[in-house]
């Protein structure tokens, strides 16, 4: 199937989902020249109401709301992105890897990964960032390092079902190595499970983000961010002002349009009709 | 309720199947006509994709999913079941109708007791009450030959063998003394010595209670002991309808000529006199604490084919593997040439390792899905040989033309594009990449059609005397082993039973059990079965 016919097959709910990502992607990578105002411009007086100038209004610091969800999107996003592709790269190579060898390394890989399993993300990540310090790589570092545990999960129990078929005995036969196995005849299988998972995994580490800046211990001030966005505004909400759930109702937005392209691409990849 | 034997009980008037999109459909039966007296049973026959089962299912008012009635009529009985609500149509199946599937194993729920899987469908259409079912079943089984017919019910499906659930469903389907039963190949999952046994007791019990059938299957001896007539079918169409000893005797058409004429493939065998590639010395092999092979000597003769015969779990698959190096022997050794081979392929070297090749039963799980042809065989050509530009396209197309498929047409198909038989042949490509000496062929033409495993058994032999290939041929099939081996290596429970060429095997055999596994071998007799039984 083409991509083009591929695409015209995808339900609402998929397009929805695509739509909403795309616009995200562009906002973010056009901050610069889509936001009224920089990111950390102080421009007015603290908490102003909507208006023409400032359609979302000023934060607690007197900064443009719209123009920081803008860059919000760029920050979040795009680290959300860079995390969740660091634990993919190292988790379904491990995955592999584990499948492939079986024996000793997977026994040791997979009961290390059953330590990190063991301790709620959440802790441990507050935990880890204690010792290595607050910053935005340690952050990225610290996510990626937890979610290296799920994806390696998924990508070895998809691997083991490759790595018993023929075609794998037939290419270690003629004496091929395990990079090569990975590469050429396990990857392309589970590709797709891992495609769906990425997308799912995405939204996790996205959340995940958006609540270590809540705790004030993910991305710092004043870069802008949509966690920390909700927080620093929190108390309008006792004023009446719907203005901090815009960051938040822009996560849950985010997160949904995710899930529902997930939810085709899994559907599509289960192999069922309509 | 209409007995007179002149209404049919089952009439299929131009029935048409299609799938697919309702514009440009795929038609899977073109207007089939069949008729079905009480009592009858009527044999479908014909390749894969002839639309047997379709024709089967179609019998009961039932079509798989994506499959849609699109012209003619089915009448049960007076009823015409293409018009029936789904509900009043279930009220019929199990109950007038029932169903025979292929696997056994996989048909029956293995979360509950095997027994109550039987009584399920009297109990349900409340033909009968629960003990009276029970007892109904019991009977049954007696009558099928199940060994311990009062307790066997009360295991679980995984406690039976093949035979015995495949017996055990023709009693479910038996249960409720359905006036159709439709058996859809049966027997093909099971050893040639338990086919016999099954057979036997479904003919019995079809006779008995006097219940038309009807018996759908690829194998020609099989059918001529089932049933009275026989339809041939191909691509959705009859070929010919005839009484069994006429059809067999005296077949009207091209195409059924040809698949009758399958069974008669047979290659002089050669003398086993060459000096041999592979010796096996006193193997012994393991599985964790189960031993599968015992003090398994062999000696594969250069040039030659040794097939390797027996039924499931004798361990002719095992002896494949530690001969491979994939699953290193506990004792006793494999000589390569003369010289001892490492018993592990990881510490074998590479030239070695490609001496050595597979080809095996299953085509599709043998090659990637997600590569092209030109993939599967450029890799082990570059990567074996060190091929790469002009000369390698020059070797894959020149190996696309050793297994007889035009390089053009198929080079850049994906694998899951491709029938059964043109994967299996790619599998053999592939395997030839390599440049082996020594081709091991797991169970090669199990899963395919006759007619196709013919052109594979030709094409084997073919490339045998062209490359001086050595081959290991492991089969269950006795028409195979007789088609092409020199020498024959019968085995049973790990051990080699008797071994020597083939016409010394199949003319004079030594062992009481070898004359039982060649006697089990159905032949194109309609009488056969009652001789050996």
């Amino acid at each position: 199937m083409t991509v083009t016919t591929t695409l015209k097959s995808a339900p609402p709910t998929a397009w929805f989902g695509m739509a909403v990502v795309a616009l995200t992607i562009v906002v973010a990578l056009g901050a610069p020249w889509i936001a009224p105002y920089a990111e950390t411009e102080i421009v007015g007086a603290q908490f102003q109401p909507w208006s023409a100038a400032h359609p979302l209004g000023t934060d607690n610091l007197g900064r443009d709301m719209l123009s920081r969800m803008i860059f919000g999107a760029r920050n979040t996003v795009g680290l959300a992105m860079l995390t969740t592709g660091m634990a993919f790269a190292a988790g379904s190579v491990l995955g592999m890897l584990a499948a492939l060898r079986g024996g000793w390394t997977d026994q040791l890989l997979s009961r290390a990964i059953d330590v990190v399993m063991a301790v709620p993300p959440l802790i441990l990540a507050l935990m880890m960032l204690a010792i290595v310090g607050a910053s935005i790589p340690n952050m990225v570092a610290v996510i990626a390092f937890i979610y290296i545990a799920p994806v390696y999960r998924l990508a070895r129990a998809a691997a083991m079902n490759v790595v018993r078929l023929d075609f794998i005995e037939a290419a270690r036969l003629r004496g091929e190595g395990t990079l090569w196995l990975m590469r050429r005849e396990v990857l392309p299988n589970i590709a797709s499970t891992l495609i769906a998972e990425f997308g799912l995994r995405f939204c996790f580490v996205f959340l995940f983000i958006a609540a270590l800046s809540f705790l004030g211990i993910g991305i710092q001030p004043p870069t802008a961010d949509w966690g920390s966005m909700v927080k620093d505004n929190a108390t309008l909400i006792t004023f009446g002002d719907v203005t901090p759930l815009i960051p938040a109702g822009a996560i849950a937005l985010l997160t949904v349009a995710i899930n529902f392209i997930v939810d085709w691409m899994l559907h599509r990849a289960s192999g069922l009709k309509t | 309720m209409n007995k007179t034997p002149m209404t049919p009980l089952l009439e299929m008037r131009g029935l048409r199947l299609e799938a697919g999109p309702v514009k440009s459909p795929t038609v899977i039966l073109h207007g089939l006509d069949l008729t079905l007296r009480r009592g009858e049973v009527l044999g479908l026959v014909g390749e894969s994709g002839a639309g047997k089962s379709s024709a089967g299912l179609a019998a009961m008012g039932v079509v798989r999913d994506g499959v849609r009635f699109a012209g003619g009529s089915v009448r049960f009985d007076g009823v015409t079941l293409t018009d029936l609500s789904p509900a009043k149509l279930r009220r019929l199946l199990g109950r007038r109708m029932a169903y025979v599937a292929q696997s056994a194993a996989a048909s029956f729920n293995p979360a509950h007791r095997v027994l109550d899987q039987v009584t399920e469908a009297p109990v349900l259409h409340q033909t009968a009450s629960r003990s009276q079912a029970q007892q109904e079943a019991i009977a049954l089984f007696r009558q099928m030959q199940l060994p311990d017919p009062d307790q066997i019910g009360l295991r679980y499906p995984h406690q039976l063998s093949g035979g015995q659930l495949q017996r055990a469903m023709t009693g479910m389907a038996m249960a409720c003394r359905p006036d159709l039963i439709v058996f859809d190949e049966p027997t093909t999952a099971l050893d040639v010595t338990t086919q016999i046994e099954v057979l036997g007791a479904m003919r019995d019990i079809v006779e008995h209670f006097g219940t038309a059938a009807i018996y759908i299957t690829h194998d020609l001896a099989v059918v001529s002991q089932m049933a009275d007539r026989v339809m041939v079918m191909r691509d959705g169409r009859e070929v010919e309808t005839q009484r069994t000893r006429e059809i067999l005797s005296d077949p009207q058409q091209d195409y059924t000529r040809s698949l009758w004429a399958v069974r008669s493939l047979e290659r002089p065998a050669k003398p086993a006199d060459t000096p041999p590639l592979v010796e096996c010395r006193d193997l012994t092999a393991a599985y964790g604490e189960v031993t599968v092979l015992k003090d398994v000597s062999v000696r594969l003769p250069t040039g030659r084919t040794t097939t390797v015969v027996g039924e499931s779990g004798s361990g002719k698959t095992t002896l494949a593997r530690v001969i491979a190096g994939l699953l290193p022997p506990v004792s006793g050794e494999v000589l390569w040439q003369g010289q001892p081979l490492p018993p592990d392929y990881a510490r074998r070297d590479p030239a070695l390792l490609q001496d050595i090749q597979m080809i095996y039963q299953m085509a599709d799980t043998a090659l990637n899905p997600r590569h092209t042809v030109r993939e599967t065989l450029t890799r082990p050509a570059r990567f074996c040989r060190g091929l790469s530009g002009r000369t390698l396209e020059a070797r894959v197309r020149e190996l696309m033309d050793l297994i007889e498929m035009p390089p053009g047409q198929f080079l850049d198909r994906r694998i899951p594009e491709l029938s059964g038989g043109q994967k299996q042949r790619i599998g053999i490509a592939r395997a030839l990449a390599a440049e082996p000496k020594f081709l091991i062929c797991d169970e090669v033409t199990s899963a395919l059609d006759q007619l196709v495993a013919q052109g594979i058994l030709r094409l084997l032999m073919r490339l045998q005397d062209e490359l001086d290939l050595t081959l290991l041929f492991i089969t269950h099939d006795l028409a195979t082993v007789r088609a092409v081996a020199d020498q024959v290596v019968i085995m049973q429970q790990g051990r080699i039973v008797e071994q020597g060429p083939r016409q010394q095997i199949f003319d004079s055999p030594q062992q009481a059990y070898t004359r039982r596994l060649l006697d089990a071998v159905p032949q194109m007799d309609p009488d056969w079965l009652s001789r050996v039984r």
